[in-house]
């Protein structure tokens, strides 16, 4: 049956071909763009951040002989030698040619007032150093680092650096001498906060964020899966559970600051919780979450076939048994992603935080569930709005610490999915 | 699943064990207040803690009202102990901390701190007076063709305020109306300049509501752009914009001289020198104040008050001065010292 393309509908639609075409071509292109233009968005705020974030993970240090003067160390208690006279003394002993008391002053200001903290830390863990000269690095005060990191300009007129002329020539001469290097930023690491840039570290915020999510997670999660196996398995159908559906949708919504003011009534105000604490903090973000694994985990039952329910239930399993050796079993890799993805969104909370008080200036490392902390975001907030210029690269590096762990988050919560989901 | 539900309670009253023992006694000092102090305050409370043997104390930047409400909530381990303010504690919050029960407060200065107005380097410094700040940031203003009439603000550029200033839109980058720096700078700036015209300065004293209203309300037309409670953004909006002058304290100026350059008041510049000797004319005392009441109960804060209030702290010379406060002069610090050593509670009296 050789006929040729007479029939009109063909026809018709032959002529609409090149139309149709060219508005899936348009269709897709506008795909592409929107893809395209959301990674130039992820790329100009990695590349923003990134750029003036790098530089915080290295540090520079001086080089300076500490001469642990016995006549220092009379006092019983080794920690209340005068440790900043120590350097002061050594970094004179460097430079005899400086005498004048102003000049002295601007000497002794290269050396963080850190310093002092280490050479005390030196002593006590060995006693045996007193009355012995010992090469030490020590780390530069924040201004020295931000000048050889290249963020303050030496080519400046000396009123407008932080550096005067004097202070170059000395940093100058000790470079000369390779007695200053830029090493790892451990500190950064390892310490809490300070006022002192070259002292700050994440490590405060990240316990902090990490006692605070226990929490949410040792209440959410339990509570979260209960919620949606009871909502999901045996709650009636009726009006109510309708109206309880629907207010856990709602809530979900709700704004985060609301829940702070909620946990700053509730849990300070009428149950006397200390503020500023983790166990709030968590309280807090728990009801923040729960509406988000409620719905995830419900979500996860309802893709678990009925087959395998009557199935349970026709060789005489009892309800009770039929969802926790089937159903659940079945459904928790999608409740943990939810989960997971909960947490994640915890993690990155400030708001509700700022009503709690956990927008505090602490020094010390948290140890429990009760001490004051604060968490990563937090720390952000609070080093974005410090004057000293070297703190803006430090929130810079915070945040990309705070986007790892994201990201370690979200990759789990891929790889449960990918390793544990089962298609039907 | 059984096990897990036990370990979960278990959890939570242990939770809920711990925090009740927490209550019971506090080992750290909690300071709460001015977000202009903070940065001070941090410094004096990190110090304090590496140097003693005391925890380093717990400082919440809640801004100076919000801190004088925590601060007057009560008695007790769960109330701060210390608030920071950027200004004196006002008759009404005194009268809150006594109904509360929080019956001796004793107030400390601690130094002053400078309100600069600024600009990018990349323009010319500003020669401003008060009266020209007035002008230009009052929402209502005298009329410029004479006579005792308040008029909606017409000025759009500097030049039509004052033929000497450049001919550039004017622009200022400034703190919202909940912040102490805004306060502080309407009280200084607006209202002095306000004042050099007759029959406002008059107006003080036979209306003090259309006083205030006149002096203390800032134009709302997008000349001023209430730029958030973040002074390093401010700076950087500065940096960005070379026309916008920007308000914010002395310490963001000290720290980035480089970029931004301080505008003269009165013929003064907002250097540490005529800050300290009141040549310039916007500066203010800055406060902390102790809850006497838990003096003997919270250890440290005897110590706490001894360090901030040591010349190495405080002083000309000492590390307070480094991080941009400007120090009180000798007899005033040896004052307040004293004061606060020997914790005299501050007397206002009390209207019932």
């Amino acid at each position: 049956m050789d006929q040729p393309a007479t029939n009109p509908a063909i026809d018709k639609v032959n002529r609409g071909l090149k139309r149709r075409y060219r508005a899936e071509r348009r269709f897709r292109l506008c795909g592409a763009t929107a893809v395209f233009a959301a990674l130039c968005f992820l790329f100009i705020l990695f590349f923003s951040i990134v750029s003036s974030g790098y530089k915080a993970f290295q540090k520079t240090f001086i080089q300076i002989d500490v001469f642990f003067d016995p006549a220092e160390f009379t006092n019983e208690n080794l920690a209340t030698a005068n440790f900043p006279a120590l350097i002061k003394a050594s970094m004179s002993s460097r430079f005899p040619e400086v005498t004048a008391r102003r000049d002295k002053k601007d000497l002794y200001y290269l050396i963080s007032p850190g310093a002092s903290f280490q050479l005390m830390k030196l002593i006590k863990n060995n006693p045996a150093l007193i009355g012995q000269k010992e090469r030490i690095w020590v780390s530069a005060n924040d201004d020295v680092d931000m000048l050889l990191k290249g963020n303050i300009d030496r080519t400046r007129p000396e009123s407008e650096r932080r550096i005067n002329d004097k202070q170059l020539a000395w940093l100058d001469t000790l470079a000369g001498e390779g007695k200053i290097k830029k090493t790892f930023n451990m500190a950064f690491f390892t310490l809490g906060d300070s006022r002192e840039p070259e002292q700050a570290g994440i490590w405060g915020a990240t316990c902090g964020s990490f006692y605070t999510l226990l929490i949410t997670l040792s209440l959410s999660f339990p509570i979260g899966v209960a919620a949606a196996v009871y909502l999901e398995e045996f709650a009636p159908k009726n009006r109510w559970t309708d109206i309880i559906e629907v207010n856990i949708n709602n809530l979900a919504a709700v704004p985060s600051i609301v829940y702070g003011l909620l946990g700053l009534a509730v849990f300070i105000n009428f149950f006397g919780m200390p503020r500023s604490t983790p166990v709030v903090g968590g309280l807090v973000l728990t009801l923040m979450t729960l509406p988000i694994i409620i719905i995830a985990s419900r979500a996860s039952l309802k893709s678990v076939p009925p087959s395998i329910r009557e199935a349970a239930l026709g060789i005489g399993a009892s309800k009770m048994q039929m969802v926790a050796h089937h159903v659940l079993p079945l459904a928790l890799p999608g409740m943990l992603t939810g989960t997971i993805i909960g947490m994640a969104h915890a993690l990155g909370e400030t708001a509700p935080l700022l009503m709690v008080g956990m927008v505090a200036f602490i020094v010390d490392i948290p140890q429990g569930f009760t001490d004051p902390a604060t968490v990563l975001p937090v720390q952000i907030y609070l080093w974005s709005d410090s004057p000293e210029r070297a703190f803006m690269e430090k929130t810079s590096a915070a945040i990309m610490v705070l986007l790892v762990f994201l990201f370690l988050m979200n990759a789990v919560a891929i790889f449960l999915r990918k390793r544990f989901e089962i298609k039907w | 699943m059984k096990k897990g539900i036990l370990l979960a309670s278990a959890l939570i009253a242990g939770m809920f064990a711990g925090s009740s023992a927490q209550a019971a006694g506090r080992d750290y000092i909690s300071i709460v207040g001015s977000s202009t102090v903070y940065p001070f305050s941090t410094v004096v409370a990190e110090q304090f803690g590496k140097t003693t043997n005391f925890r380093t104390p717990k400082i919440e930047s809640t801004g100076t009202g919000g801190g004088f409400k925590l601060f007057c909530s009560g008695v007790g381990v769960q109330y701060p102990d210390i608030t920071n303010a950027s200004r004196a504690i006002k008759q009404s919050e005194y009268d809150s901390c006594q109904s509360n029960g929080v019956k001796d407060i004793v107030e400390i200065k601690i130094g002053y701190d400078g309100i600069v107005f600024a600009n990018s380097k990349k323009s010319a410094p500003l020669k401003l007076t008060r009266k020209d700040i007035f002008l230009a940031l009052a929402k209502n203003v005298p009329d410029p063709k004479g006579g005792d009439k308040l008029v909606p603000n017409p000025y759009k550029t500097w030049k039509d305020i004052d033929p000497a200033l450049p001919n550039e839109k004017i622009e200022v980058l400034g703190p919202p109306p909940t912040s102490g720096t805004r306060d502080a700078f309407v009280e200084l700036t607006m209202e002095t300049g306000a004042k050099s015209f007759p029959f406002i300065h008059d107006m003080e004293k036979k209306d003090k509501n259309m006083f205030k209203a006149t002096t203390q309300t800032v134009r709302e037309d997008g000349v001023y752009i209430e730029a958030g409670e973040n002074d390093n953004l401010i700076v950087q909006k500065l940096e960005a914009n070379p026309h916008a002058v920007g308000i914010f304290g002395f310490s963001f100026l000290d720290q980035n001289a480089d970029m931004i350059q301080g505008s003269l008041i009165e013929n003064e510049s907002p250097t540490f020198e005529n800050i300290a000797s009141g040549k310039y004319p916007v500066s203010r005392p800055l406060f902390f104040y102790v809850k006497k009441a838990h003096v003997d109960v919270i250890p440290g804060i005897k110590e706490y008050l001894a360090e901030f209030t040591s010349d190495k702290a405080w002083g000309n010379e000492g590390y307070l001065a480094d991080k941009g406060m400007i120090p009180m002069d000798k007899t005033e610090s040896e004052h307040f010292a004293e004061q606060a050593k020997d914790l005299k509670p501050l007397t206002m009296k009390q209207d019932k």
